[in-house]
């Protein structure tokens, strides 16, 4: 009985965050720039039911802009760590000729100490892709690089062994041996197959994406002040703890809850691909 | 079993090179001038007499190498009191201009005490938790434990950290904001003042290594409580605490034994954010500071000892295994 | 297998701490009591958030190092809070008119009080000060003052405690070394081999100089914290009141001024760069109080004269004065500080707002805003709003500008609040926030630094280096422009040029009378005033807090804020 409610748990709360920050903005449409000198610092007024900040900015439509920030990140983010992983999980599973370099790399990459040198790329691109793609198409492309970069070497690893275990199937064997070429096999057989692993890996990876995000704004590596994602929102906020702790109370929150959303979302998951464990 | 034991042992020199180099390379490319943080009145061409005096005219090629002969040769050799303080030249930081492994040798005293001992005591509160959840799988206890671990890891540290430093050191007032470094323990007064000091920070941290390793245990533990050697060792009317403790816990901990090896290093770097909340000037504060600063030689020196670390962990869990799980012991 | 690996170096570590500490000062007691007032006090526990990193001003220009430093090492002189010279060491302040600065403006002659010991008991002699203009300009050491010894020749040792500096070309204003806490005398004896490139390596000296201060080092650990304890030899009976003083570094301004204000943990929190609001939360716990100090640190927006990136066209809107001036009127300075500074800082309309002698008051008044007043200056130039869009133009010229500054978050603010109030007056502000490390870099080849100034206006902050601005107003001379052939490295910024401003700067660096140079200053601000050339906003100043049982303070932006230690005590109850 628990189990069934579980993976609804985490969707709901995923989708409930997605609509707060898409639809949200329709629904209350109060600019997040927009500043009122005459509310400043405010706690719940039927105006802004969520405070505002020191310039009187609404914290309500601040937190819904800041989400899209936060939640693209940890979307992209993912999407680029799982696909590198995959595709290095799957290349080392199928072919023992590359899966010797390939696990090195791993290895390599997981004995990196990753957020001092996380810390060290962000400060060294930084310039240079705001140059390139504009200051926050830059700083975008950056956090969710330097994310995704550094976080695929547990969906490899577990998706190496997966395919592994799956290359000794009988009828992927079958398979090989009628000739099937590698990228129809990987799209027929193989990606379905480790659909279950490969999608707790995303949820999960974007749960830690979300929280690194807020590591690095904490850090002062993170987005730009007029660029708020709920990371920065929560660092200029946490100061205000006692005297507005609305400020830092709602961004923690959201933060906590997406995280704990996408984790929720990979261990039902999980549980659902092993049935020996539900 | 000892021809994998030296093969991996082997490559892990090779290993350490690489990465030494990747990090000198990076370092190398970026953009932090050791000067940026003086005062803006200081004027650029005594800036530039101020990077000459750090040695920085000489090209990247040689200065990796002179960094790789202190690494590995100078430092030991001091250390071990074989080559005489004075003589060679040492690694030294930028801005302190002071010797990086004496840096190091002060930090390391905080980032055992605090960070470490949250460490092992979030790893012995996760394996605790992982057996209760599984034993008892669906009771109260296991939803309250992987509750508490799914929050764990949700919170952001500094939050958690933030929230904890409100209600316990400024409302309650029961524990300082600021770790003292300087106290030393002379008697249960001071004792008491240590222990104070230190409850925030190990609150914060090992709340975290608890909330990572006990979805392991958890996982692991039942794993192995549904195996049938379990059932036959109950079904021949073994007492459950033995089954337990004895047989289930040593193949748990089989899976579970590389994850707390390799987030063991993680104590000198992982721990940034919760050491530079509280003032703990650890390795982890060490190395933010410097990097802010542009000091290059700390950093590099920290990250690779950091990585030496992580390598040695991932052997040593390696080499351990095999006495843990007897199937590997014949391979 | 893992507790193993943690363990056991823990315990050596431990074990070495124990070492060190247990030879902590043991002396203290006994010392207060021979001494009779010295050391009574007890500890005093300062917070640095940003931690020394050594005790040697001359190895590092850092504000956090030199005041950690100025417990110990002491200069000739020191500046008052007021930005006033006060004789230190020295035993009065050499002028013309007592003989101590030569007439054709070449030497100053400074004269050691007499009787002053180095903290290890031996003999202050004007050998010391030699040695440390030797120290601070021998090839390969680096050091970080050395612009102050710039056009120091030679340093002349007639007696013990006399001491001539020579210069090069005659010096308007000589008190360039020695004045102040970046420039404290070193002593001979135990830097003696740290000449030059041996001067990094000199560790145990650079971690702990003898001094003639009030206190001396006991332990150093670099980034961490610092133990003094009171210096016995120091020259002034029963002072210091405080025993030892335990420097903290580490965290940041937030936890600084928890520490002091709300938990009472520390007695001293130095810097404290933190909303008004959060401040003012902390204030109200009443366990202690703020301090601030000011010196010459202005906020200002400047304008570009010519076309971003084109320096030969003159900008077709900022070229007329009535754009820049109504611009200004359009700020209100007292809302931009209660949201951005609070007690940090305060409404400026001078360029150079201090010394007390140098502060025109020919600007007062710039704290009012005037939008009606703005609207109307634009309106008479003849910049109206003809297609109705809410954007004034003339002549196919609209008021639309870039507005730059660096990326934090009192400056987006700044630039928020701006943006709005031009708004208002009919011209458009598009904001951009360049990263600070590009902002400030002063990197040529990026086109976003302060200097390529590639916007049509910029915000940033900038200070005069001691209480004399010569060097800094020179920075608005037609020739301080950057441009490629001075690699991008002026100060003029906004290619303002203005012969007559050349010349009276050129009097300037001719004139020695204290009041002459400051009527002279004067009149060079006014002239950057009330051209709009830069548009000063606030005048930002030090903010540290205290414990309410902390007393004999008295903050000072000019000189280290612990300047005065040696008068701080604790108060009874």
């Amino acid at each position: 009985m628990l189990r069934r409610r579980v993976p609804l748990f985490g969707i709901a709360l995923l989708a409930g965050l997605a609509a707060f920050v898409l639809i949200g903005p329709l629904i209350w449409p109060v600019a997040p720039t927009q500043m009122d000198l005459l509310a400043r610092n405010q706690g719940a007024t039927w105006a802004h039911p969520l405070g505002t900040d020191q310039l009187g900015r609404d914290l309500m439509a601040r937190l819904m802009v800041g989400g899209r920030v936060s939640l693209a990140v940890g979307l992209v983010a993912m999407l680029l760590a799982v696909s590198f992983g995959t595709a290095i999980g799957v290349a080392a599973g199928m072919s023992r000729r590359l899966d010797g370099p390939l696990m090195r790399l791993t290895d390599l990459f997981l004995a990196l100490p990753l957020l001092p040198l996380l810390l060290i790329a962000a400060a060294l691109f930084r310039a240079p892709l705001a140059v390139r793609f504009g200051p926050e198409a830059g700083l975008f492309a950056l956090i969710t690089i330097a994310i995704g970069g550094t976080a695929w070497m547990g969906t490899a690893r577990i998706l190496r062994g997966e395919v592994r275990a799956l290359m000794q199937r009988d009828y992927i064997r079958a398979a090989r041996t009628i000739g099937t070429r590698a990228p129809q096999m990987i799209w027929r057989h193989i990606l379905p197959a480790i659909a279950a692993p490969l999608g707790v890996s995303a949820a999960l990876g974007m749960a830690s994406a979300i929280l690194m995000e807020s590591a690095l704004s904490f850090l002062g590596f993170g987005f730009a002040p007029d660029m708020p994602s709920w990371g920065r929102l929560l660092y200029e906020g946490t100061p205000h703890l006692g005297a507005y702790p609305g400020r830092a109370l709602w961004p923690g929150a959201l933060i906590t809850l997406a995280a704990l959303g996408a984790t929720s979302l990979g261990d039902a998951l999980r549980d659902m691909a092993d049935p020996r464990r539900a | 079993m000892r021809s994998h034991a030296l093969r991996r042992l082997a490559m892990t020199i090779p290993t350490l090179l690489v990465i030494s180099a990747i990090i000198f390379a990076l370092l190398e490319f970026a953009p932090g001038d050791p000067m940026a943080q003086l005062p803006s009145t200081i004027p650029p061409d005594v800036r530039a007499e101020m990077r000459a005096a750090l040695g920085l005219g000489q090209p990247a090629p040689v200065r990796y190498g002179m960094w790789l002969w202190q690494m590995v040769v100078v430092e030991p050799g001091i250390a071990l009191g074989i080559v005489a303080d004075g003589d060679t030249p040492r690694i030294l930081s930028w801005q302190t201009r002071g010797p990086v492994m004496t840096l190091i040798a002060q930090r390391l005293p905080q980032t055992m005490i605090v960070v470490g001992s949250a460490y092992i005591i979030g790893v012995i509160a996760a394996i605790g938790l992982g057996i209760l959840s599984a034993r008892r799988q669906g009771s109260a206890i296991d939803r309250a434990g992987t509750g508490l671990a799914a929050m764990g890891y949700a919170l952001p540290p500094f939050f958690t950290a933030a929230v904890l430093i409100y209600v316990f050191a400024i409302q309650l007032e029961w524990a300082p904001t600021i770790y003292d470094t300087t106290l030393h323990v002379t008697g249960w007064n001071s004792f008491a003042a240590q222990m104070r000091q230190m409850a925030l920070p190990i609150t914060v941290l090992s709340l975290q290594t608890t909330a990572q390793i006990t979805r392991y245990m958890r996982a692991a533990m039942l794993d192995t409580l549904g195996q049938e050697y379990i059932l036959a060792a109950r079904a021949k009317g073994l007492r459950e605490r033995t089954i337990l403790m004895v047989h289930a816990l040593r193949n748990s901990m089989i899976p579970v034994l590389p994850v707390i090896a390799l987030g063991a290093p993680q104590i000198f770097a992982g721990a940034i954010i919760t050491e530079s909340i509280f003032g703990v000037n650890g390795v982890g504060q060490l190395l933010i500071t410097s990097l802010s600063a542009g000091d290059l030689p700390v950093v590099q020196t920290v990250t690779v000892l950091i990585a030496v670390a992580i390598v040695l962990a991932n052997l040593a869990s390696d080499l351990a295994l095999p006495w843990l799980d007897p199937r590997l012991r014949d391979a | 297998m893992g507790d193993n690996f943690i363990t056991k170096p823990s315990c050596a570590a431990f074990s070495a701490i124990a070492l060190l500490l247990s030879c902590l000062p043991l002396g203290i007691p006994n010392a207060a009591h021979a001494l009779d007032g010295r050391g009574t006090d007890g500890m005093l526990r300062i917070l640095y958030w940003q931690a020394p990193s050594t005790l040697n001003p001359y190895l590092s220009g850092g504000v956090k190092d030199i005041e950690a430093a100025s417990l110990v090492l002491e200069p000739l002189a020191r500046l008052s809070p007021d930005g006033d010279m006060i004789p230190w060491l020295a035993r009065e302040i050499p002028t013309l008119e007592n003989g101590g600065v030569a007439p054709d403006l070449r030497s100053i002659r400074w004269q050691l009080k007499p009787g002053l010991t180095w903290s290890d008991g031996s003999a202050v002699t004007s050998a010391d000060i030699a040695f440390t203009h030797r120290y601070c300009t021998a090839p390969g050491a680096g050091c970080a003052q050395a612009d102050k010894f710039r056009d120091v020749a030679r340093v002349e040792t007639p007696d013990k405690l006399t001491a001539v500096l020579h210069f090069d070309e005659p010096k308007p204003f000589p008190y360039g070394p020695f004045v102040g806490p970046q420039t404290p005398l070193l002593q001979a004896a135990q830097f003696a081999d740290c000449l030059g490139p041996r001067a990094p390596g000199c560790t145990d000296a650079n971690f702990a100089p003898i001094g003639t201060g009030p206190f001396k080092v006991v332990e150093f650990r670099s980034g961490d914290a610092a133990v003094f304890e009171a210096n016995a030899a120091y020259r002034v009976p029963k002072q210091p009141a405080f025993g030892q003083v335990l420097l903290k570094g580490g965290g940041d301004a937030m936890s600084a001024g928890r520490a002091v204000l709300e938990t009472g943990e520390f007695d001293y929190a130095w810097n404290l760069q933190l909303g008004p609001e959060v401040l003012a939360a902390m204030v109200a716990r009443g366990k202690g109080q703020i301090v601030s100090s000011f010196s010459t640190l202005v906020e200002r927006i400047a304008f570009n004269f010519s076309v971003p990136d084109d320096a030969t066209q003159p900008h077709p809107a900022l070229s007329d004065i009535a754009v820049r001036r109504a611009l200004a009127m359009a700020l209100d300075r007292r809302t931009m500080i209660e949201i951005g500074y609070g007690a940090a800082g305060r409404v400026s309309c001078n360029i150079v707002p201090a010394p007390p002698a140098y502060a025109s008051s020919a600007n007062d008044g710039c704290a009012a805003q005037d939008l009606d007043g703005a609207r109307d200056l634009l309106s008479q130039a003849g910049w109206v709003d003809t297609d109705g869009d809410g954007v004034r133009e003339r002549e196919g010229t609209e008021l639309r500008f870039v507005f730059q500054t660096s990326a934090n978050t009192v400056r987006q603010n700044f630039q928020a609040l701006a943006k709005e109030w031009w708004r208002q007056i009919g011209v458009a502000a598009e904001l951009r926030a360049i990263d600070a490390s590009v902002f400030f870099s002063g990197d040529p080849s990026s086109p976003d630094t302060l200097e390529k100034f590639g916007a049509d206006i910029e915000m940033y902050a900038g200070a005069s280096d001691g209480p004399d601005p010569e060097a800094y107003l020179a920075g608005w001379a037609c020739d301080a422009a950057p441009g490629t052939e001075n690699g991008w490295q002026g100060r003029n910024v906004g290619n303002w040029c203005d012969p007559e401003y050349d010349a009276l700067l050129g009097a300037l660096s001719s004139t020695a009378g204290l009041a002459e140079r400051a009527a002279l200053s004067r009149t060079l601000n006014d002239m950057l005033v009330q051209q709009h050339v830069a548009v000063p906003l606030v005048d930002r100043g030090r903010v540290s807090a205290h414990s309410n049982s902390l007393g004999g303070i008295r903050i000072n932006a000019w000189d280290s804020e612990l300047w005065n230690i040696a008068d701080w005590y604790r108060l009874p109850g």
